[in-house]
Order: structure tokens, then sequence, then C-alpha cells
């Protein structure tokens, strides 16, 4: 129902690249990556294209570059694991909803499982993930649901930190630009009180919370 | 007050400011915490100065101008903003903002300059200039040849220092704090003493430029006595530090009006005096603030009297009062000091500005701190830029520099240069392909190119006729170049700056060019699409048929960043053919500052599809809205023109919008250094800073009463940007802002 970049949706269409082409611009880039940069796969959903991103992330750690998916997990097989556990330096997994009700509300799919499934996954692998929430007043910010989130989330050792990303509006003109109805239009952007309030109530749970 | 000990060296027995530096610095890697705000004596000067600028600019830019005196070293007796705040004293006239005439670099440019402003200089004035006094100017077009007037007049060179002062000399304004005038006299006597025959042209003109240094140098204790100073001696505590360089550095400001007058790398000398009394509990950090905002306000205020046609040149006013700021020692110490950070400081004191322009060396070895603050700074007020100190200490041997201008390396003290504007690369290029005549009006420039007789251009045809042309073009320009510089030093030499030089320096050439990314892209569309020229009935080439792609420059892309390394390396292979004027040694840049759309002004349609006319990017940049491929490719493709092919600096003026540097105030600063960092990895050499949206700049077009401070950086220096001409605000406007990286 929400999407920053709703043009990567489409499992159709975009342009192709040879791997060793996107290997090679990232090497010219691995001089601005410092301390923390790296290759980062977003979208849409990059997992949907694990079987392609397995040799290209094999490539990008042969040359000493970090590698990151930035996903919604809603996709676990064998491709997808073994790009994780073998490849992937850091996830960062986006959790869209707390309750089955509120997962196929927003998203339209009725697997919210599989994303704490693959945080089980990953947590069991030891190595790290980010977690991202999207704050939507009254649908994802209430405290009752933020408390949901640090209990069921907080004996994870994985996790590093969690960042919260305050619905904003700038991809609406996108989506009005794809000619797609955005149904969040009512729903206004949070209030400083209420990003303050969430950051207050899941510092209790995890190790750092970072406001987007 | 007690006379500082400081540890002792060579500079206790030779002039060597870098010993003294060198000894008695204290590097600093703490954070900024430790600043002060702006003192009440510093805000109200401040208010008189803001009073006394919108003033300026609602007078047509000019508040006030002397037409009585010729303006010199002792010229005018003192002046103040408002005396009893003042804790650093001097300005260029009696008045605040008060212009002065320098008429030895031309008086017609004076004339015209008052004349434009309804003035005129004095009858005394007049008589002396149209009967008795020759110019730099007079000189120069006495000497120029025919070929030299056509080339100048039909924009293939552009810019020329030949009617006014040629600048980019940076005195070592540090020296008369450290030493006083009168061992400054002491040693130079020696020099002259030193200088015997036989009487050679050289002989005979470097002792009478050594006896010009000793006189500027007895005008200088003369200029201090108005405001009650004692240059003689050295200075004994920080308030006379910051006092007599800044003394040193007025002295050269009264005497020239060149374009780029910069101040050197004062910041971290004048730490070890600050250091000294804080540590003596003389002064507080208050006081150390105070004094160097007051300073820097002082050289807020410099000005020149200019032309209008000098803005299309030089827009907004600038004065490159330029201070390099960090950088390391090659020892390996940092030579940032609490100063760097208190210089840069000012912009929040202050308020941002253009001037002084502050130049951060960088390193990747700077400490984290200074670097997180750097970046802050070029994110708060978009008024710095940096530059590859590690780049520039390796390859040019010293780390005791200041840059001249925007880009150019000068050893303090020891190194001096010739200012040669620029070239039209890309009108020579057209050359190439119009039998050696100008696309514009069809006279022939350059002889032995065969019209290009073929439907379709072919690479390797054009190429043999560029070189042609770049051999051909920088044989005229060295010639111009050699005229101009010969007489500079003979009718407008700079004795203040000289007096504060070793004697005999080292000279080098900075030639330049403009009009790269239009060579690159115009080569690459020949080379990789198929280019047809159309042609008026004089054969010349009016506009261009393109079919098919072509790779741009900008977009980290092999194919056509080697067309622009190459053109770079081998207009410069040409130049370091040619002999020059007193030996220098000839380097070359590829800077524009906004002579860009100027130059553009000038120039036919080019093979790369850019219409007659149109601006073309500044110094090195990617042409607008070519690069399209983010942040990070445009800032490879630049990375690769070497910057031995390209000694005076190359130039990259880069505007991102806030949010795709990153998300919080934290992210951001953590990027845009790592860009840094990354950038010069690659031995780029510069890198202007813009963090702003496009809004902005649209809303301080339409509402200038609210941005009176808004300041960007446009090409090696920053202007205010409501200073600009309506059409520079446009070009600047439409250049690439990256969205993404």
């Amino acid at each position: 129902m929400y999407c920053h970049n709703p043009d990567t949706i489409a499992t159709s269409g975009g342009t192709e690249y040879d791997i060793e082409a996107l290997v090679k611009r990232a090497v010219n880039m691995k001089s601005y990556f410092g301390k923390f940069g790296g290759v980062t796969v977003s979208g849409g959903e990059p997992l949907l294209q694990a079987k392609a991103l397995i040799p290209l992330f094999q490539r990008l750690k042969e040359e000493g570059i970090h590698t990151n998916i930035d996903t919604n997990g809603r996709l676990l097989n064998h491709f997808t694991t073994e790009l994780l556990d073998d490849y992937s330096d850091l996830v960062m997994l986006d959790i869209k909803h707390m309750t089955e009700a509120g997962f196929e509300a927003l998203t339209g799919a009725k697997n919210k499982e599989t994303t704490f499934n693959f945080a089980k996954h990953r947590e069991a692998s030891g190595k790290p993930m980010w977690l991202r929430y999207v704050l939507l007043p009254g649908i994802t910010n209430t405290p009752e649901l933020l408390h949901q989130l640090g209990n069921y989330f907080k004996d994870y050792k994985t996790i590093e930190k969690i960042e919260l990303q305050p619905y904003h509006k700038l991809g609406v003109h996108k989506w009005k630009a794809l000619g797609w109805k955005y149904e969040l239009d009512e729903v206004q952007e949070n209030t400083p009180e209420e990003i303050e309030q969430a950051v207050t109530i899941l510092k209790d749970y995890f190790k750092e919370v970072k406001v987007n | 007050m007690k006379v500082a000990a400081f540890k002792n060296g060579i500079w206790n027995d030779t002039i060597n400011v870098r010993d003294f530096v060198q000894k008695n610095i204290s590097p600093y890697h703490g954070t900024h915490e430790f600043l002060r705000g702006p003192s009440s004596k510093t805000e109200k000067l401040w208010e008189i100065c803001k009073q006394a600028t919108q003033e300026e600019r609602e007078n047509n830019g000019v508040r006030a101008v002397d037409i009585d005196t010729i303006s010199g070293v002792s010229a005018f007796k003192a002046g103040y903003i408002d005396k009893e705040n003042e804790v650093i004293v001097g300005l260029q006239t009696d008045v605040l903002l008060k212009r002065a005439m320098k008429p030895f670099g031309g008086y017609k440019v004076v004339q015209k300059a008052l004349g434009e402003h309804g003035l005129a200089p004095s009858n005394t004035i007049s008589d002396l200039f149209e009967k008795y006094v020759k110019t730099h100017n007079d000189g120069v077009f006495d000497a120029y040849t025919t070929e030299i007037k056509k080339f100048r007049s039909l924009g293939f060179l552009t810019g020329l220092p030949d009617n006014y002062a040629r600048g980019r000399v940076i005195g070592d304004y540090r020296r008369l704090a450290l030493y006083g005038i009168d061992t400054l006299i002491d040693v130079k006597k020696t020099d002259l003493e030193a200088i015997e025959g036989p009487m050679t042209d050289k002989v005979i003109r470097l002792r009478e430029e050594v006896a010009e240094q000793i006189k500027s140098l007895k005008e200088m204790l003369q200029m201090g006595t108005y405001y009650g100073l004692d240059l003689s001696r050295p200075a004994q505590n920080a308030q006379e530090a910051v006092q007599w360089t800044y003394m040193a550095y007025l002295a050269a400001v009264k005497e020239q009006d060149g374009a780029a007058m910069s101040l050197g790398n004062v910041s971290s000398f004048l730490d070890i005096f600050i250091e000294k009394d804080l540590e003596a509990g003389l002064i507080t950090e208050a006081e150390a603030q105070e004094y160097i905002d007051q300073f820097v306000m002082k050289l807020r205020m410099v000005r020149h009297l200019r032309m209008a046609a000098y803005d299309d040149i030089f827009a907004g006013d600038p004065t490159w009062v330029t201070e390099a700021i960090g950088g390391m020692f090659s020892d390996g110490r940092t030579k940032v000091t609490k100063s760097s950070f208190r210089f840069l400081h000012t912009l929040y004191n202050l308020g941002p500005s253009p001037e002084p322009n502050l130049t951060v060396l960088w390193s990747e070895r700077l400490p984290q701190n200074f670097k997180d603050f750097c970046a802050k700074v070029s994110i708060d007020t978009s008024s710095i830029q940096f530059e590859n100190d590690e780049l520039m200490r390796t390859s040019r041997g010293s780390d005791d520099y200041g840059i001249a201008c925007c880009v150019s390396f000068q050893d303090l003290g020891k190194h001096i240069q010739f200012f040669g504007a620029r070239t039209n690369l890309a009108k020579t290029l057209l050359l190439a392909i119009n039998g050696g005549r100008c696309e514009n009006t069809g006279k022939l420039m350059v002889e032995g190119i065969p019209e290009y007789t073929q439907d379709i251009l072919d690479i390797d045809t054009v190429m043999t006729n560029f070189r042609i042309a770049m051999k051909e073009v920088a044989r005229v320009y060295n010639d111009s170049m050699n005229i101009i510089h010969y007489m500079h030093d003979k009718y407008y030499y700079e004795k203040a700056q000289m007096a504060l030089i070793d004697t005999n320096p080292k000279v080098n050439i900075a030639y330049g060019i403009a009009g790269l990314s239009i060579v690159a892209d115009s080569l690459s569309a020949i080379k990789h699409a198929k280019v047809t020229p159309i042609r008026n009935e004089e054969g010349l080439t009016v506009d261009f048929k393109i079919e098919g792609e072509f790779p741009a420059y900008g977009n980290d892309d092999d194919r056509v960043d080697s067309l622009a390394a190459n053109a770079v390396a081998d207009f410069n292979d040409e130049l370091k053919k040619l002999a020059v004027y007193k030996d220098a040694e000839p380097t070359m840049s590829v800077l524009t500052i906004t002579s860009n759309v100027v130059y553009g002004k000038k120039t036919g349609a080019t093979p790369d599809g850019r219409k007659k006319g149109v601006p073309f990017a500044p110094g090195a940049n990617p042409m607008h809205g070519r690069d399209t491929h983010g942040a990070i490719a445009s800032l490879n493709s630049v990375a690769k023109i070497n910057y031995l092919d390209s000694l005076d600096g190359i130039s990259n003026t880069f505007s991102i919008v806030p949010k795709s540097l990153g998300a919080s105030d934290e992210d951001r600063i953590s990027n845009l250094a790592t860009t840094l960092d990354g950038y010069f990895a690659r031995d780029a050499q510069h890198l202007n800073v813009n963090v702003f949206n496009r809004d902005t700049l649209i809303d301080a077009m339409e509402h200038p009463e609210n941005h009176p401070q808004l300041t960007i950086r446009v090409s090696g220096y920053a202007v205010n940007f409501i200073r600009l001409t309506k059409e520079q605000q446009l070009e600047v406007i439409t250049r690439s802002f990256h969205e993404s990286m």
C-alpha cells in the first residue's frame, strides 16, 4: 500500500545488466565506501532475483566489498538461504506489521510468518541484521504494537539496530505517475511527539534505535 | 607583556616561516566544542559592515570611490569601521568599502569603471596618466602582434591580465609578524649586495626589483604608523601576530588589484601565538576567536574597482582572499590546529560568505573530528572548498603551501606564478573541422589545416587537425603570456608582495583551458556516433547532425573519459615545448571561474550537440545534465584527469541535494567526509561542494532580500548568489544537482 520506490515493484521490465559491469561499477566506487559503505540491493523485493544475486555477491565478496540486502523477507528457499548465509554481510529486514490482519491490510498478502521465519533463520546464522519499521500513524505506531515488536525481537542477538522510517508522502507523486491509486491519502505524517514516543518505547528493547 | 619563548631552529638565522611553524605548532585532534560565539564588539562591527554592503548593492555595486588618490601601500591615512570596537585595525582606504584607483595596470579600465558610476579621475590624475605615465596595459598593446589581437578579440584567448593586475602572487604575509620590517629590510639589503655583474638584463632587473621591495617595506612601516603600530619589530603576542599579518596583506591589496589576491596559510601560524597567550593566561578563547573573527571580517571587506565587463569573467565581485586550512606535514603530523577550526567557525559567527575563500587541504589522515567539522561547515554554508593535500604535497614537494586563486599550488615565500587566464579549447577543436578558420567569422586563424571535405566527421582526421590547431593556439597563447608578464614586471611590479618572498623565487606560468567537457563529448560523438556537420555557404559549421548514441563525460565511462584526459595531456604537452619569460615552468589548469558563460557565448555549435552560444560547463565539470549515473560516477570521471598534466589545478564544482547525502545530519556529515576521502583517494585535485535544493536558489532569485548572505561555490571560488547577474544565476540553476550518489 506504500513504497518509496513504487517504480521498482514490477517484476517485468527494467534494464538487464551484466554481472561484471555491475561489479566494475562497485569497484570504481570502493574508495568512497569508507568504513561502512558497500553494495546494497534493494527494490521492490530483491530476493525475487536471489538466484542471480548469488554470483553477483560472490564476485563482490572477492573484491572485498561489503554486501547488504534490503528485504521484506517474504521469500525463504534454498536460493535465498544460500545468498543470506554465504554472501550477505548484512540484512536489513523490513517488518511491515506485527499482526496478521495488519500485515495483510498493508501488503495484500497473508504470509507474515515468512518474514518472521526469515528473521529466525538469520538469527540462527549469527550474522548481523538491522530491522526497519515504517511508522504509519494509527496503523503501525501505536504503543501496543511497538511493545509487541520489541517483545518479539528483544532476545535476538544479531539485531544491531532498528531503523524507524517516519511515514512521508515524498513518494506519492511516483504512485500517481504510475497511474496507481494511492490508498493512504488520508494518513497524516508523524508529529515529532509521535516519533519521540516510538523511540522511547523501542529503546528498552533494542541496542540502537535510529530515526531516518 | 612578555615575549613568548618559541622553540628555536633555522628560522632564527634565515627567513624560514615553515621551520618556525614546524617547530612550534600544536596539532589539534579534538572536537569543535571549544569554539566561542562572536563578541559583542564583533557583532557591532558586523552590523555596520552588513549595512555598508547593503548600501553598496543599492548603489549599483559601489559604495564610494576615491577619485583623487592613486592607491599604494601608504597612500591612505587610517580608516576604521568603528574604532572603539576594533581589535584588529586597517582598511584599504580611509573609509569602509570606499574603493581606490589602481591605475598602473591600465588607466583606461579605471576611467571606464569610474565612468560607469558617473565619475571620472581628478584632473591631476587624468593629466598624469594621459600625458606622462605609462601603464602595463599601454606596454602590452605596444608589443602585441596582430595575430595575438585577433585571437583575443575573437574569443580564442579570454580574460588575459593585460589591463589590470595579474594577481596570483601570494606574499608570505606571516613574515611580517615573525620577523618585523627591520629584519626583512636587512635581509633584502644583503640579497641586493650579493646580486653582482656582469650586468645582463636579468641581473639588472633583479637588482631593480629588490631595491623596489626595500622601498615598499619602508612604506609598510609608514602605513603602520598611521594606525599607531610599530611594524619594525616582530609581533609579540597573539593580537599583534594577527594584526601584523593583516597589515602585510593589506599592503598587497592597497597596491595591487589582481583578480586573485590569496592570503596563503596563516591560520596555523597564528595559532602558535594564540596558544602561547592562552597558555600564559593572557587571553581567553573568546578573545582568540574575536581576533580571528575581526581579521576575517576585514578580509570580507576587501574591494577593488572593476568595470562592469569584468563581471562576465569573474562574477559577483570576488577578491579570492584564499586561505588554505589544514593539511599534513611531510613528517606525518597534521597541520590542523584549533585556529583551523576558528577560521571555519567565522562562517557561523559572521554567517556564510564567499570571502575569504576558505580552502581545506584534505587528507585521509586528517583528524576525524576536523574532517567531520569541515563536512558540517560545508553542508551548513556551501562556502568552502576542498583540495587534495596528499596529491599536491607529494607531487610538488612542499608541505608549506597556499592556494593561489582557486586551485593553484604555491610554495609560500619561495615560489610565485604568472597568471595566464585561459584559452578556449572547444573553439580550438572547431578550427580543426573548419580548415583553421574561426567558425563565427570565417577569419583564418591557423594555417596548415586542410578544409574538411568529407560529409561525416572521421575521428582520425579530426584528431590530426586538432593537434595542429592545438599547437598553433599554444604558440600564440605563449606569445601573449610572455608579453603580458614582461610588461607587468616593468610597469606594475608587485613590490610589496615580492618583499615578503625570497629574492629570485621559482616561477611557474599558469596557462588554462576552458571547454574540456565540450571537447571530450564532441570527440566521443565523432568516434562513437555518426556526426555530420551542417555548413553555411562559406563552408563554416553552423550545426551538427548526430545519429546514434555516444558516451558522455561524467559517467565513469573510460571510452569518453580517456578522451578528456588525453586532450588535457596533449595541450599541456604543446605548452611545455615553449620557452617562457623569466624561465618560468609551464603549468596548466582546467578552470573557468564564471567565464564558462562568456566562452560559451563566443563559441559556435559543437559536435556534441551543444548549440551556438550555450554556456560551457565550468572548469573540469561534465556538461550540465549529461552526468546521469549519479554523483560518484561524475566524480570518478573528473578524477581521471591526471594532475601531472594539469599542475595548475583541476576544478570540479559539485552540487548535491541534502537528502541524497543522508537522512540525518550525522549521516550527511559522515557521507560527505567519506565521499571526499573516496574522491581524493582517486587522485582528484579539487572539489567545490554545494549542498542545497534548487528551490532555494529559485527563491533567492525571486526574493533576494530574504537571502542576503546566501553563498554558493561556483568554480574555484564562492559568490554571494544575489550578486550574480540573472544570466549567471540561471546558468547555476541549470547545473546538475545530484539527487543520487
